[in-house]
């Protein structure tokens, strides 16, 4: 059985950022896996723009972004292993891989997962009607149009407001689809307000909030969906219903962390966020596995998928070096407004940042961080929304003596 | 053109692809007519796909009879074609004392048709088999087995062609008639010459008998919605699991049913519904089937949920009748050489080896028919990645790379499990033919991630973006290529 200090799951921006910051961290015996033909990820299909900003200060393509990061891999000879694909992982750190060179069995003295994220289907969201042919998952769509040249459909309609969803409104109009309404359940548009901006108002697609489809019509290709309007309670408004012709509907309903094989190594998950459990460092309950990108938990911008995979590279790093681990790790727990907060658990011992998001948009709202009665940290936010992943710097004076960490929204 | 056959079989299901193979023990000329794109597009592919063990149909009925028989049949029928099949138990289980009276009920039904082994078992040792399971008493029958509908039914299909059946897809039946003692059907290709006629249409039975005018019978679609677990749910149960029989309806009643691949089923519910071909699915029936599932199984959650779709039943009785009705299966009196099978509802897939055994008798009892001495009853499916030991995938990788690129994911599927699916011996060639032959696209994501995969190896094999279809003309999946 080969012997690798770090194996690193998915070469997507989270992987390809791990990788790197594990090498630089001086990690030699290091090999990155990824289940396509190319290291990148999804960023290859993104063939929009609006990646790079926060890190290169320049508004990249997902291509060019994930050139940047390839470049680096290739120029400090990182290992990595293409079509390759793990079948399973076990708590001992031994990884089962195949590709069509082979099937390797090896063993890692630590692991990082940065698989991502799936979408999320429409069985899982239990949209009623008939099962025709035109049905795909915006990024699936994204997939056949950008990477294979697939014209998807002509009059389309889009369910969710989830940011891939807004990204192809605005690319299926451009390539002459006409995009008849986006279709969102919640009262707010679950994509960012740039992309809401640029991708619906700019093209004066229709946004309804509050709507849903409650059927979907045609045997062999779609013909029509039904949307409805939605009362405060979440039941729908019999008289507004509308039946719209079309021959695609696309869905964009969320992202789902995919971690069917940290499952199998017994790496426990969070319920709110279907990432691991993760402590500052973002090591999983099992020593040695690590967590980050999108199958930690969904980001909304690449650059911040990076900075995590440069964060779990060296606390990978140091765990093979034989650094420090025993660290009295205190809950950090999300309170009233808040949906989650990661790391879930916190050492008090050094600076750490927080990432959370609210479970509701508001105006001017406080997020406090309290240890039981006593505020550690009041930030005031003129406006919130779920949409927005907000990222909080505790230092560690601030933490000392800490017993148990509650943020919450007021 | 016109064409000569001894036996036409009409629909490409679990009963006429059985039937079609059973014959092709003979020497006889068959020729198979299915009107979709592939076979098991209908009731047999949208089933809960379970080998009853005989504690429901009325004692003394042919669907009692059959049913015994066939599933005595069964583990034999899925070793030949290279099916999947498992004898996993039933269980019906009681919610309250009342119930347990139904359970006494159905056990006499049972061992009056013959059901070997049937008991009534205690809460606790319910528990004890199903620590899951809520209940305080249940009835076990340990003969009730599971398997993959759709792939028997592809299964059948390709060992009868192997058998020398012609197989005629896409050809929809447009009118029968008879001439100079011969029946002749006229298709959507052509007209074909036939001795013997066998409506095994399904749904569509009565108006093929109405087109050379039997009008005795009518079939009441009747719907049944399910839901797919995803496979993290395994183990949750390990048998079959029914409530007492609802008092309405006739049906089973909505059930728990783990599948032959690990995934569990909810369903089916029961309504009558005008369109035949509606196999549309509901938010009324999706919560219910949630609710009434969690009453047995307290652990499950929502987000479990895969998967929903519903399939038809080919009811003989409307929906406001009650009672039982028995499958219809004869030489019809009117016409000779036309064989009716109508009403084949549950448990149509467990009679399936049965049925076609007592067909082929019908018209042996007319006239003399000769084995077929080449008869071949092996059939070998296509080669699962997933079920191999980690030493058998990897000396499969080192013989043929194909098997090494995973294409499906959820389901693990490769490469080369898609490529033997589009050369598939019915030549079919759509993305739920795949599916059904691979399970590419069946798991958690729901082809999200192999979908664009599928198109692609579809393309190596030069089959451009118009033909790319999900089940046949009507379908397809592009509007053309954006750039040339």
């Amino acid at each position: 059985m080969r012997e690798v200090d770090i194996i690193i799951i998915g070469g997507g921006p989270a992987g390809l950022s791990a990788a790197i910051s594990c090498k630089r961290e001086g990690i030699d015996n290091l090999l990155l896996i990824e289940r396509e033909d190319r290291l990148g990820g999804i960023l290859n299909q993104c063939i929009h723009s609006g990646f790079g900003l926060e890190i290169f200060k320049e508004d990249l393509t997902g291509p060019e972004y994930a050139k940047r990061y390839i470049t680096e891999v290739e120029r400090l000879h990182i290992p990595f292993m293409l079509k390759g694909n793990v079948l399973d992982i076990s708590q001992d750190k031994e990884v089962v891989v195949v590709s069509p060179k082979g099937l390797f069995k090896l063993r890692a003295k630590a692991i990082i997962l940065s698989m991502g994220c799936r979408e999320r289907a429409r069985g899982a969201i239990g949209i009623p009607g008939t099962r025709p042919a035109g049905i795909y998952t915006a990024g699936q769509a994204q997939n056949l149009m950008n990477i294979r040249n697939y014209m998807v459909g002509k009059r389309v309609v889009i369910l969710g407001s989830g940011d891939i969803g807004l990204i192809m409104a605005r690319r299926l109009t451009l390539e002459g689809a006409r995009v008849l309404a986006v279709v969102e359940i919640l009262p707010y548009c679950s994509g960012l307000p740039r992309n809401r901006v640029q991708c619906l108002e700019d093209f004066k697609i229709p946004l309804l909030l509050n709507h849903t489809i409650v059927d979907i019509k045609g045997d062999k290709r779609l013909k029509s969906v039904t949307i409805s309007k939605v009362g405060k309670r979440g039941g729908i408004v019999p008289r507004q219903k509308r039946e719209i012709p079309c021959d695609t509907l696309l869905l964009s309903c969320g992202l789902i962390p995919e971690n069917e094989l940290s499952r199998k190594a017994g790496v426990i998950l969070d319920p709110e966020t279907s990432g691991p459990i993760v402590n500052e460092e973002l090591e999983t309950n099992i020593p040695g596995i690590y967590a980050c990108g999108n199958v930690l938990q969904v980001h909304d911008l690449v650059d911040w998928v990076t900075l995590e995979g440069e964060k779990v590279g060296k606390s990978a790093a140091s765990y093979v070096k034989g650094g420090k681990r025993n660290y009295q790790w205190i809950d950090a727990r999300a309170g009233s407004g808040i949906r989650y907060i990661i790391p879930h658990r916190i050492s008090t011992e050094r600076d750490v940042e927080v990432t959370l998001r609210v479970s509701r948009p508001g105006k001017d709202k406080d997020i406090l961080v309290k240890d039981r009665n006593r505020l550690i940290k009041k930030v005031f936010f003129g406006k919130v929304n779920p949409s927005q992943m907000i990222k909080l710097r505790l230092n560690k004076k601030e933490l000392r003596g800490t017993k148990a960490l509650w943020v919450s929204l007021r | 053109m016109e064409e000569r056959y001894d036996i036409v079989v009409i629909g490409g299901g679990v009963i006429g692809c059985s039937i079609a193979r059973e014959l092709s023990k003979y020497q006889v000329k068959i020729l198979l007519l299915e009107k979709e794109s592939d076979v098991t597009l209908g009731t047999s592919g949208k089933n809960s796909g379970v080998v009853h063990s005989g504690l429901y149909p009325k004692p003394g009925s042919l669907k009692a009879r059959l049913n015994v028989e066939g599933n005595r049949l069964f583990p034999k029928f899925c070793e030949e074609l290279d099916v999947p099949f498992r004898k996993i138990g039933t269980l019906v289980v009681a919610k309250n004392k009342d119930e347990v009276k139904e359970l006494k009920r159905l056990k006499k039904i049972g061992d009056t048709n013959g059901v070997p082994g049937i008991e009534i078992i205690s809460q606790h040792e319910l528990k004890k088999m199903e620590p899951n399971i809520k209940g305080v008493a249940s009835l076990y029958s340990p003969t009730g087995g599971i398997t993959s509908p759709y792939t028997l039914t592809i299964a059948l299909a390709e060992n009868a062609l192997l058998n020398g059946v012609k197989i005629s897809l896409n050809n929809e039946v447009k009118g029968i008639r008879r001439e100079n003692g011969r029946l002749l059907v006229k298709t959507e290709k052509g007209e074909f010459k036939t001795g013997w006629v066998i409506n095994s249409a399904g749904l569509f039975a009565d108006r093929i008998a109405q087109m050379v005018g039997i009008s005795d019978y009518r079939i009441y679609p009747c719907r049944g919605e399910y839901h797919i677990l995803d496979k993290r749910t395994m183990g949750l149960i390990n048998r079959m699991v029914y409530p007492v029989p609802p008092k309405e309806g006739g049906g089973k009643g909505i059930h728990l049913t783990p599948t032959i691949s690990g995934n569990i089923l909810i369903g089916p519910s029961a309504a009558y519904i005008r369109d035949r071909e509606d196999t549309k699915t509901t938010k009324r029936i999706m919560k219910r089937l949630f609710q009434e599932a969690k009453e047995f199984l307290p652990k499950l959650t929502e987000n479990d949920f895969i998967h929903n779709y519903s399939g038809n039943r080919a009811k003989l009785i409307g929906p406001k009748v009650s009672g039982f009705s028995d499958f219809v299966i004869e030489e019809s009196p009117k016409i000779p050489y036309f064989i009716n099978l109508i009403g084949i509802e549950s448990p149509g897939l467990t009679c399936a080896p049965a049925i076609a055994k007592m067909v082929v008798n019908i018209i042996k009892e007319k006239e003399g028919l000769r084995r077929n001495r080449d008869f071949n009853p092996k059939r070998h499916g296509i080669k699962r990645f997933s079920d191999l030991s980690l030493d058998e995938k990897e000396r499969l990788i080192k013989e043929n790379p194909n098997f090494g690129e995973i294409i499906c994911r959820c389901e693990e599927v490769t490469r080369q499990e898609i490529i033997s699916a589009i050369k598939n011996p019915l030549g079919v060639v759509t993305l739920s033919g795949i599916k059904y032959r691979t399970r590419a696209g069946m798991g958690r994501c729901q082809g999200g991630y192999c979908l664009p995969k599928i198109v692609g190896i579809l393309e190596e094999f030069g089959i451009s973006e118009r033909e790319i279809t999900l089940k046949g003309k009507g379908s397809s999946l592009f509007y053309g290529r954006m750039r040339e």
